[in-house]
């Protein structure tokens, strides 16, 4: 990493200068990002890391002057190699936009245009600013999809969005963005809407595309890990304001202001094992635009605040050689870890009764699609049936959290949907308590569906938007039985006091709610059913890291005190991690791995376990992982291929057999079971040969 | 592509069949004894009879509804209750001339609807939209007869720019006609207009929000590039829906403006028809009505899956 640092020749690219911006609202200007400075270098990237709402996006708005109509860059100025952006005209910024600065951005399926094929849109950047011909424009952009390593560039330019995948896509954007090789180019958040092990190729590439070129780089995120594996330099933006700056190192191993090391404990660490013991969590709320305080913008929630922090705000001043903070106590940052108690506080364990299961899913399928129509059949058309689950077994203890992972459209939400009964299932059964349930909700009875709950990944969809919160927790226990007014109001009151909500909240509606806050009351009405079984689909995915943390101990501390059984449905597997006793992991709607946490999460691995592992990017720069990348995305479900469904993206695929012969279960012992052809000593020797995370959890220990 | 097309198609003859259906009871079934109305009130027991045996009114509903639509697929619409002639002449005349008249109609709307809309979507919430929107409110709120009045009191009478009335001669050529069809044109194109430029607004400003038509504006693309190759490509895919729709709308109003004109096409003898409760008269035109209005339709369900590659690439 620090070579790269050398690269920066202390001439700045990028440089920002106590740049603000505001936004016209009904009650007059709203600031929203206020006296930021920043410099980039030449082949520099710089992350910017914040939660939703820190401004970083509009900060990178300002920055190409794309703000909506009711912005507007209330101070400061933007360099570019020396040229103040904000004195040029509209022309002339539009011939900045593409040709000197190049925009990555987020959704990459929303930011191509569907009715243009793909090969075109990266050709008419080359037209528009390489001043190319047709031809020459289109050799041009079949050069850089190769650049970009899209398969078979000839045939792939011709294609449409649809017919692409999410991270073949980006890489598309990526191609547009470096035709003119730009002088800056801003990424926002360019794989957060990506599978991890797309994400994780797709951040390889953008490494190695960066080696080639001169341009700077501001690489915009909320996650931690990311930074930490694409980032040389990082600013930490709080509320609007840059609060801390420095490079990698110095950021994430001797941080110097308290909001940035309250935000790396709040991570759960695919590499440190961690399970039975609290997330940090960070106490109170961003303050929003137009309620900022006086003094240091974080003094509210900070654990060392003192009063003279309250009065006045700290620039951000450099305190060790490139390193930036807003902190005035930054020399006492040892108070910060005794403070937030990153001393680990230690999750009360479950007493369970071992071995006896409470529900059970058997062989469950759910196949879409029907029998061909006539017309289908008329024009041999293939007829579709989407195999979404393809046989599900598995068990939970009563109390106890069962995990499942696995990319999306790999079947788990429909599975999960499946057991609560919202899909009659194509074949199998559900059994709680070994009593068989009706295969969809309108075949149970009441008092079954009391015992399975949900909550879902979006609260602002599962809320009813016109109901007071109140009383859409209270509904599951109304549908129990009459209840006087005033027991029904003590018992609302009770479901929020543990999650933790104000009690006066009962009367919000849910758009006056943040979206933790909604998930809150989400569980809240999931637990007023008193229910025996909830099911988490992706229940933290939507939300800030320390709303996140804050969720999880909440779900932890609930199942403790009421010793229900989980499903936690996720694709992150330190979420996942942190959470489960035991652990399935799916693909393509069947399990391919599932054991105990630690077992799952030691070799010997299913080499898709190992990939989805070795892809999730870890906040710490000092921790080598591993490379192992998967090809493509996954296989429809329509066409699932034959033998082990995984060979056409295994890594460690040994031939012929993998694509003829389903692969056995392979028991590893305790219950740890894999379904594969390699036999487990092969495969524990080839994993342990290269790096073996426990080993690298162990040297990332402080 | 195909399947697409096919299944389109077959959807819409099923439509017609329906509305084939009820144009049938309406005006076969519903009306009591038809031999009754042919022959008035006045008619003795025996020619009713008779007549009823003749017009085959004395089988079953299905079997006269089956002989009815076969005779209809195969041309013969049957003769007019009231003077006796072949229907079919007589309606497909008119056809033209209300074609004609569609044809001027629908060239002023459609592309004054759409520039109205792209206009109004660029400079969204500002003082032109807000006039643009107000105005196309008001197209799509006025009944044909208040604005072909209000065309006729002052662009007829007050300026005497164009002919107020305009029964011409029904077998004038296109370039004779022209004069007249001016004003009945406006006046139906008024709500189409109105339709075509508020849908043009509504997803030309939500392509305009899109995230890909911010990124051809940051890839340096010139603007109006930006609207034309980028937006409008998008955004006029709903556009071609409504369009495809009105020409059905068109028809329906030309019963009302033709009225009002004196214009001598299908509605008014529609109208005549209805008058003059000539059955036959009314199911011809009723059945010409609809199938234009059906094919309009499958028009813009192709249109809308050529100009879709989603839809043209699609394996289903």
């Amino acid at each position: 990493m620090d070579k790269h640092l050398s690269r920066s020749d202390g001439i700045s690219v990028l440089e920002i200068r106590g740049l603000g911006v505001a936004y016209a609202s009904e009650s007059g200007q709203l600031e929203t990002v206020r006296d930021v400075s920043l410099k980039i270098g030449r082949g520099e990237v710089y992350g910017l890391v914040g939660e939703s709402g820190s401004g970083k996006t509009t900060l990178a708005r300002a920055v190409v002057r794309y703000l909506p109509r009711n912005g507007r860059i209330s101070s400061g100025s933007v360099l570019l190699n020396g040229i103040d952006l904000l004195r040029l005209s509209p022309a002339e910024m539009r011939r900045v936009w593409g040709a000197k600065i190049a925009m990555v951005h987020q959704d990459p399926s929303a930011a191509v245009n569907p009715s243009i094929t793909v090969g075109e849109q990266v050709a008419e950047v080359a037209r528009i600013h390489l001043g190319l011909s047709r031809g020459q424009a289109w050799q041009k952009a079949l050069e850089m999809l190769a650049k970009v390593q899209l398969p078979d560039p000839g045939s792939m330019a011709r294609r449409y969005p649809h017919q692409l995948s999410g991270g073949m896509l980006q890489r598309i954007l990526i191609a547009a963005a470096l035709v003119t090789s730009p002088q800056l180019l801003i990424m926002d958040e360019p794989t957060t809407s990506l599978d991890v092990t797309t994400e994780a190729v797709i951040l390889d590439l953008i490494r190695d595309l960066l080696e080639g070129y001169e341009t700077a780089v501001l690489y915009i995120t909320h996650n931690l890990g990311v930074i930490a594996n694409v980032c040389h330099r990082v600013g930490v933006m709080y509320a609007g304001q840059l609060v801390e700056e420095g490079s990698i190192q110095q950021v994430f191993k001797h941080s110097l202001f308290p909001y940035t090391m309250g935000l790396m404990g709040c991570v759960p660490r695919i590499d440190v094992v961690k399970r039975g013991i609290h997330l940090n969590t960070i106490p109170g709320f961003i303050p929003r635009p137009g309620e900022w305080p006086r003094g240091c913008i974080f003094a509210e929630r900070c654990p060392i605040v003192e009063d003279a922090c309250k009065d006045t705000r700290m620039p951000l001043v450099e305190r060790a050689p490139g390193h930036l903070t807003a902190c005035r106590r930054w020399m006492e940052m040892d108070q910060v870890h005794l403070a937030f108690g990153i001393k680990d506080k230690v999750r009360p364990e479950l007493n369970r009764a071992p071995g006896s299961t409470w529900l059970e899913a058997r062989d469950v399928k759910k196949h879409f699609g029907s029998r061909p129509s006539w017309l289908t059949r008329a024009l041999k058309r293939e007829s579709a049936i989407v195999r979404a689950v393809d046989g599900i077994s598995l068990r939970a203890q009563a109390g106890s959290t069962v995990g499942i992972v696995g990319e999306s459209g790999c079947g788990k939400t429909t599975f999960a949907r499946c057991v609560v009964g919202l899909e009659q299932p194509t074949a199998g059964e559900v059994k709680l308590d070994g009593k068989r349930l009706g295969s969809t909700w309108a075949k149970r009875s009441p008092e079954i569906l009391r015992e399975i709950q949900i909550v879902f990944q979006n609260p602002d969809a599962s809320l009813n938007p016109w109901h007071p919160v109140g009383t859409s927790v209270g509904r599951p226990i109304t549908l129990r039985g009459k209840l006087p007014r005033s027991e029904l109001d003590l018992q609302v009151r009770q479901l929020f006091r543990a999650v933790r909500l104000p009690e006066d909240y009962t009367s919000r509606l849910p758009n006056e709610l943040s979206g933790g806050e909604k998930q809150r009351v989400a569980i809240a009405r999931a637990f007023a059913a008193s229910p025996s079984v909830i099911i988490c689909d992706e229940p933290v995915s939507s939300l800030d890291v320390s709303v996140q943390a804050s969720l999880m101990n909440l779900l932890a501390e609930l199942q403790a005190s009421n010793e229900t059984t989980y499903l936690f449905i996720s694709h992150d597997l330190a979420a996942v991690r942190h959470l489960s006793d035991r652990i399935a992991v799916i693909y393509l709607g069947q399990i391919v791995e599932m054991g105990s946490a630690e077992s799952v999460f030691a070799p010997p691995f299913h080499p898709y376990t190992e990939a989805l592992f070795s892809a999730i990017p870890i906040p710490d720069p000092d921790v080598h992982q591993e490379r192992i990348r998967l090809r493509g995305a996954v296989p429809s479900a329509m066409h699932i291929p034959s033998g082990c469904r995984f060979h056409t993206r295994c890594p460690r695929k040994v031939g012929g057999i993998c694509e003829d012969h389903e692969p056995p279960w392979q028991d590893a012992g305790d219950d740890h079971l894999i379904q594969c052809h390699i036999p487990l000593q092969q495969l524990l020797a080839m994993q342990n040969s290269n790096a073996d995370p426990n080993a690298v959890s162990v040297s990332a220990e402080p | 592509m195909t399947a697409y097309i096919l299944r389109r198609l077959g959807l819409i003859l099923l439509t017609i069949l329906v509305a084939s259906m009820v144009i049938f009871i309406a005006t076969q079934l519903l009306p009591g004894d038809v031999a009754h109305v042919i022959l008035g009130q006045f008619a003795t027991p025996a020619a009713i009879e008779n007549l009823r045996e003749e017009l085959g009114l004395n089988r079953p509903a299905v079997v006269q509804y089956a002989d009815w639509l076969a005779r209809f697929v195969t041309g013969d619409w049957g003769d007019s209750m009231v003077s006796g002639y072949a229907v079919r002449p007589l309606v497909l005349a008119r056809l033209r001339n209300s074609f004609m008249l569609a044809v001027v109609a629908f060239s002023l709307y459609v592309p004054l609807g759409i520039a109205l809309g792209v206009v109004a979507a660029v400079n969204a919430d500002r003082a032109i939209d807000r006039v643009l929107s107000a105005l196309t409110m008001v197209f799509v709120g006025l009944p044909e007869f208040v604005s072909g009045l209000i065309l006729i009191g002052t662009l007829a009478l007050s300026w005497d720019l164009l002919p107020a009335n305009s029964s011409i001669n029904p077998d004038s050529g296109f370039v004779e006609a022209f004069p007249y069809l001016v004003l009945p044109a406006i006046a139906i194109s008024l709500t189409c207009l109105g339709y075509v430029a508020r849908m043009t607004r509504a997803s030309t400003i939500d392509v305009l929000r899109s995230d890909y038509a911010m990124a051809a504006d940051l890839k340096g693309i010139p603007r109006m590039q930006v609207l034309f190759r980028h937006v409008l490509r998008n955004s006029l895919l709903p556009t071609v829906t409504v369009v495809a729709v009105s020409v059905g709308w068109l028809f329906g109003g030309l019963i009302i403006v033709e009225s009002v004109f004196g214009y001598p096409g299908l509605g008014r003898l529609l109208v005549y028809g209805i008058q003059h409760r000539d059955l036959t008269l009314i199911q011809a035109c009723s059945m010409v009505v609809v199938t234009i209005f059906g094919f309009a339709n499958l028009l813009a369900d192709v249109l809308y899956g050529v100009l879709n590659p989603r839809i043209r690439f699609a394996q289903r």
